[in-house]
């Protein structure tokens, strides 16, 4: 059913991204470190699919996201959108792709100036890359309005007035404004209600068929990740560790720790629940300033091997779309 | 169409309101905002337009007067040269509060614009807060007289011997108070550039300027509305101070803080004539400190409306 909206072009190619941040300590302030957020990841996302992007927190998924979008200065790697690259653009020169790329954020709260009316809000990306007359713009925020679902009377009010849901609305109102044609959604639904989830994550499924979208969604929410991606990505200290289409992923995980991560999801069912087999990790994840050497996840891994703890895992391709970087499959 | 129907009415959307409206709706309802606007504005227009109806000339010297208390021909007495105590108020008024306002306006423009300048660019940071340090460091008062000395008289030749006094006053305390300003405003920025806000200003692409413009002033505005009203009761009580060591304006022109200072060797025979200064400086300030107060409520949208 979703594969009559694919197609087959990438719309973002991603290769080899790192995004370190220096860690500065000391009178002089020298820099005596760096915190490896993301660590070289490399993945496509064809136009009009979803990818999910998971990971415990702390993983890099969102800085990911940000460095895709290129709100940070990256480290090293390339990241093409649209077939135009951007990873070593000078943010000025950067300013004519920012239509095509567009951002949901996480705390629908924080991300809304308080002190903007709601049309205010919705109409900033217009104000800054459209010479639309005023009547146009309004026009075209009530219009905006409309499609995420917010009554046009509320065009005046302020984001304190109202719920967390309706901010979200807001805030993808205002990512919908330009016509992207990707968006980033780091972690919309995870500051809501799990009622109010659902009808976020429709109204973004929604948008993507009425207007072809592509969405980068990052969660932590495996369940809500399996309702709506194409195909997902599995990261753990900065790596991707597994990407694969969605089917796959959850019915046939190959890295260990994806097995572990979909082992976690909780089973509605209480007669089920006794006897799901859980894959309990031990210890806590590394410090990204100061990975373990060789495979990330070598210090918590129930399959471990010597190999992992000295080599670098490659990524390989297992089945056609289905890559995982461990040594088990190498 | 009424309120009341489109509120019921979906298909009709309330046109765009101006939100200086809404501001001046909430402002209306700060009790001390309203007396403080109401008294200032009184004062503003005694001070101006006073002297048009008291006509008395303020360096008049009615000899026979002198020393006198109140009456129906000097209603605030006479000084001890017998010179109108009323008309000096209100001539006194109007330098008083044009330095007091102007000498705010400046101090808080510089340290708006030192502070925000340090707050959002990394790059200017260390500079310009060691800047702010040195003056914060600089002993005030012989940086005055040397600024005084060595500027007083081409600026009199410049602009007359009353402009280039007021110009070189306003300068002088402009340029002396931006400093905690600056460090208020540096602090709020760097919060708040880390928001999602404006992270979210720069993902549509906004250029830092506008992104300051638009997303950091307005949520600065509490901090830099309490420090503008502090000053100006700063800097009409430094006025006063500069009068009175010879610096300011000179001696026989008359302003709040000068009157205050030439009464207060005669505090305990005519008490009144200290009282007549101070009170008009403490209300003034109070005043302002209230408008301040009313306004700062009033442009948060989230007190809008309780």
């Amino acid at each position: 059913m979703l594969d009559d909206t694919k197609s087959n072009k990438v719309l973002v190619e991603v290769k080899d991204l790192k995004m370190h941040f220096p860690i500065h300590a000391g009178i002089f302030k020298k820099r005596v470190g760096e915190v490896k957020a993301v660590d070289g990841i490399s993945f496509d996302i064809y136009e009009g699919e979803t990818l999910g992007l998971v990971g415990e927190s702390g993983c890099g998924k969102s800085t990911a996201g940000r460095a895709i979008l290129r709100l940070y200065d990256i480290t090293e790697g390339s990241v093409k959108i649209d077939g135009v690259e951007i990873g070593d653009t000078p943010q000025p020169n950067l300013r004519k792709m920012r239509p095509t790329m567009q951002m949901v954020f996480q705390d629908p709260q924080a991300s809304l100036n308080p002190r903007m009316s709601v049309a205010a809000i919705i109409g900033e990306p217009l104000n800054e890359h459209s010479d639309m007359s005023k009547a146009e713009k309004r026009e075209k925020v009530l219009s905006l309005m409309d499609q995420v679902g917010l009554n046009r009377d509320f065009a005046n009010r302020y984001p304190h007035e109202f719920s967390g849901g309706q901010r979200q609305r807001i805030g993808i109102a205002r990512a919908l404004a330009l016509n992207p044609k990707f968006i980033v959604c780091d972690e919309p639904i995870a500051a809501l209600d799990v009622s109010i989830q659902a009808q976020v994550v429709n109204l973004l499924e929604d948008l993507q068929e009425e207007f072809g979208l592509t969405y980068l969604f990052i969660s932590h929410d495996l369940s809500m990740v399996r309702h709506i991606a194409d195909r997902v990505a599995v990261m753990y200290l900065g790596r991707v560790v597994e990407l694969a289409s969605r089917e796959t992923l959850f019915s046939d995980p190959k890295h260990p720790y994806t097995q572990a991560l979909l082992s976690a999801v909780p089973e509605p069912d209480p007669w089920l629940e006794e006897k799901v087999d859980r894959i309990l990790l031990e210890g806590d994840v590394p410090s990204p300033s100061n990975p373990p050497k060789g495979c990330n996840f070598c210090t918590r891994c129930p399959q471990v091997m010597e190999i992992c703890k000295t080599e670098e895992p490659p990524t390989v391709e297992i089945a056609p779309g289905h890559i995982a970087a461990c040594h088990l499959y190498s | 169409m009424t309120d009341a129907t489109a509120s019921t009415n979906v298909q009709a959307p309330r046109p765009p309101r101006n939100q200086w409206w809404d501001v001046w709706d909430q402002f209306k309802t700060h009790k001390g905002a309203m007396a403080g606007l109401i008294f200032f504005v009184f004062i503003v227009a005694a001070v101006y337009l006073g002297p048009y109806v008291w006509t008395l000339d303020p360096t008049y010297i009615d000899i026979r007067a002198r020393n006198s208390g109140p009456s129906l021909a000097h209603p605030f007495g006479a000084d001890q040269l017998g010179r109108d105590i009323l008309a000096r108020m209100l001539q006194g008024g109007q330098v008083s509060i044009s330095v007091g306002l102007t000498a705010m306006g400046l101090s808080l423009v510089l340290g708006t614009f030192v502070g925000v300048l340090a707050g959002y660019w990394k790059r200017l940071d260390g500079l310009l807060m060691r800047l702010t340090d040195l003056f914060l460091a600089l002993p005030l008062l012989p940086l005055l007289l040397v600024i005084i000395m060595l500027f007083r008289d081409p600026l009199r030749a410049m602009f007359g011997l009353e402009t280039g006094i007021f110009i070189l006053i306003v300068f002088v305390i402009g340029i002396t108070s931006w400093m905690q300003t600056a460090r208020i405003v540096r602090g709020d920025v760097l919060a708040l550039k880390e928001r999602e806000y404006v992270l979210a200003a720069r993902s549509i692409g906004t250029p830092s300027q506008r992104v300051v413009m638009r997303h950091i002033l307005p949520n600065i505005m509490s901090p830099i509305m309490v420090s503008a009203t502090l000053g100006i009761a700063n800097a009409i009580i430094t006025e006063s101070a500069l009068s009175f060591l010879g610096l300011g304006f000179p001696p026989d022109y008359p302003t709040w803080g000068r009157l205050l200072f030439d009464a207060k060797d005669m505090i305990q025979q005519y008490p009144e004539r200290v009282i007549w200064p101070g009170l008009a400086i403490s209300l003034t300030v109070l005043a302002v400190n209230y408008i301040g107060d009313g306004l700062r409520d009033a442009l948060d949208p989230r007190i809008r409306g309780r």
